[in-house]
């Protein structure tokens, strides 16, 4: 389940159904304040999104949660731990245990696709190459793509470099994943396709989801829970439903894709 | 009285001015220097417990190395050449023949073989390529992407281009050496008709193999020098193509200035 938390410190953090917790963070790039006392939860084995305006500092929610970035101010836990300084050392081991989907792929551009695929395996695991390559080929199998082990990232399609980021983020069956605009640019039949990938994870690995999106589409078919983040904080969360129902203006004007209303264009 | 004038006429906000600057280029250069050394610290630590892939070094030392050699080829050969050319007429007048072959070796094995295949060319080459793909990793996300796999950007892309460069500049060297000293051959045969023996005996006479072996060991300092400061200007690009063409350009310039400054040193410890 992914809430707001009140902003006072002192919060519980251990509870072992939260899987990743923020504890009003603050974070800024330069002058600019992207995150302000910014309080979530996400449940352990469940799906959260969070959704909100460009900008708004959605991206850099995953990368407070792995470690990439560390708060000016507040906490940060994940399974409990307080992440926050962690030396990176540590961090790194615990990223072992995640995956993370970015944007734009970040595909390895001097390997195959299938290397790309193998990088976590061969860094974390023992697995022979024959055990390596066929779980290489399942999980792209999984995702639609067949065929394409031996091609270079730059051959290949922007939707299909997504989908090859998505398998190189799972293969690893992590217990946290993290999907950075999972949908964008992928045609309906592959955004099915991904959802419904997400939702197989989450039944077969009872992993943590979080998932930083515009799709809401998406966002209601794969999310049990759902957080608005507007201006650095999050200001509504709760179910698909609840957020439906919501009287907020703001978060009414968001679903809407509507012109009208207190966000600013 | 003239220079209590001349500062009281600068401005008060002009000297604070002044002095936040300095401050601001030692701070500067203190992280600098601080940010090298935990790379430094960090490869090693990889390099000892034998935490890199065996494959992306000999992949580096191949792109690094091997494809250097036609431009080490090149620039030791005419820089062999130009030696000879403006020393071997005066040589001959002043009766001095025996030690051209001794001077161009000495000179090459000692301060050229290295400086070139080490210093400018691996720098330039090498260097620049280094900084250039990790930068573009940074800005494309792929260095994040590693992070985010828990895989150290250090032990995947730093350690196996350093090691590749403190094991191919040294041979390169060797490669610029020996043509170095060959081109200086062919100049003074083509200028004065030195005779072989003449030059090869003075090349035997005057040089020792610890000249070699000493001029080995600066190569391989130059080239984890160029490597290290390539990878960790790549590793703080920031920006997208511009970002990396700074990095690209201040990796090189970073580089050879190191480079000067230890070859000084190095050759004041090592021959001093």
């Amino acid at each position: 389940m992914m809430q707001q938390q009140p902003a006072a410190s002192g919060v519980a953090t251990g509870a072992p159904n939260v899987a990743v917790q923020l504890q009003d963070v603050t974070l800024r790039y330069g002058p600019k304040i992207v995150l302000e006392r910014c309080s979530l939860e996400c449940r352990r084995g469940q799906v959260s999104a969070v959704i909100g305006p460009s900008g708004a500092g959605k991206s850099t929610i995953l990368r407070l949660v792995s470690g990439l970035r560390r708060p000016d101010a507040g906490r940060v836990f994940v399974d409990g731990e307080d992440i926050t300084d962690s030396p990176e050392r540590d961090l790194i081991e615990m990223r072992r245990h995640m995956g993370f989907a970015f944007q734009f792929a970040a595909l390895f551009d001097s390997l195959t696709v299938a290397e790309n695929v193998a990088f976590p395996l061969y860094e974390h695991t023992k697995l022979s190459k024959s055990e390596v390559d066929k779980k290489v080929l399942d999980t792209l199998a999984s995702l639609g793509l067949n065929d394409v082990e031996n091609r270079l990232p730059a051959e290949l399609s922007g939707g299909m470099q997504k989908r090859v980021g998505f398998a190189r983020a799972i293969v690893n069956d992590p217990s946290i994943l993290l999907f950075d605009e999972p949908t964008t640019g992928l045609d309906p039949i592959m955004t099915h396709v991904i959802t419904s990938t997400i939702l197989d994870i989450q039944s077969r690995l009872r992993a943590t989801s979080i998932v930083v999106t515009h799709d809401l589409p998406f966002v209601f078919a794969v999310a049990d829970y759902v957080a608005l983040l507007f201006e650095g904080s999050i200001i509504e969360a709760g179910t698909g439903r609840e957020l439906r129902q919501s009287s907020n203006p703001l978060v009414q004007q968001f679903l809407q894709g509507s012109a009208l209303g207190p966000i600013p264009l | 009285m003239s220079a209590l004038r001349s500062k009281a006429a600068v401005p008060f906000d002009t000297l604070e001015a002044a002095e936040s600057a300095t401050r601001g280029v030692v701070v500067r250069f203190f992280e600098y220097a601080g940010g090298l050394w935990y790379l430094l610290r960090d490869t090693l630590r990889y390099t000892v417990t034998l935490r890199f892939r065996p494959r992306e070094v000999l992949q580096q030392a191949y792109f690094l190395g091997v494809e250097s050699w036609l431009i080490v080829a090149l620039t030791a050969a005419f820089t062999g050449m130009v030696i000879s050319l403006e020393t071997v007429e005066q040589a001959v007048q002043y009766g001095l023949q025996d030690f051209i072959g001794g001077s161009v070796a000495f000179g090459t094995l000692r301060e050229l073989g290295p400086m070139l295949a080490g210093g400018i060319v691996f720098a330039g080459r090498g260097g620049a390529a280094i900084a250039a793909q990790i930068g573009s990793m940074v800005v494309t996300e792929q260095v994040e992407a590693l992070q985010a796999m828990g895989v150290s950007p250090v032990k995947a892309l730093v350690v196996p281009r350093v090691l590749a460069a403190v094991l191919m500049v040294p041979l390169l060297t060797v490669f610029a050496d020996i043509i170095g000293v060959y081109g200086g051959f062919i100049m003074a045969y083509w200028r004065v008709h030195l005779p072989p023996t003449v030059y090869w005996h003075s090349v035997q006479t005057t040089v020792v193999t610890s000249d070699f072996v000493k001029g080995l060991i600066k190569a391989a300092v130059f080239g984890m020098i160029v490597a290290l400061v390539s990878s960790y200007e790549g590793l703080r690009t920031e920006g997208g193509a511009e970002g990396v063409g700074r990095s690209t350009t201040k990796a090189v310039v970073v580089s050879i200035i190191l480079i000067f400054v230890f070859n000084f040193v190095l050759s004041y410890a090592l021959f001093g």
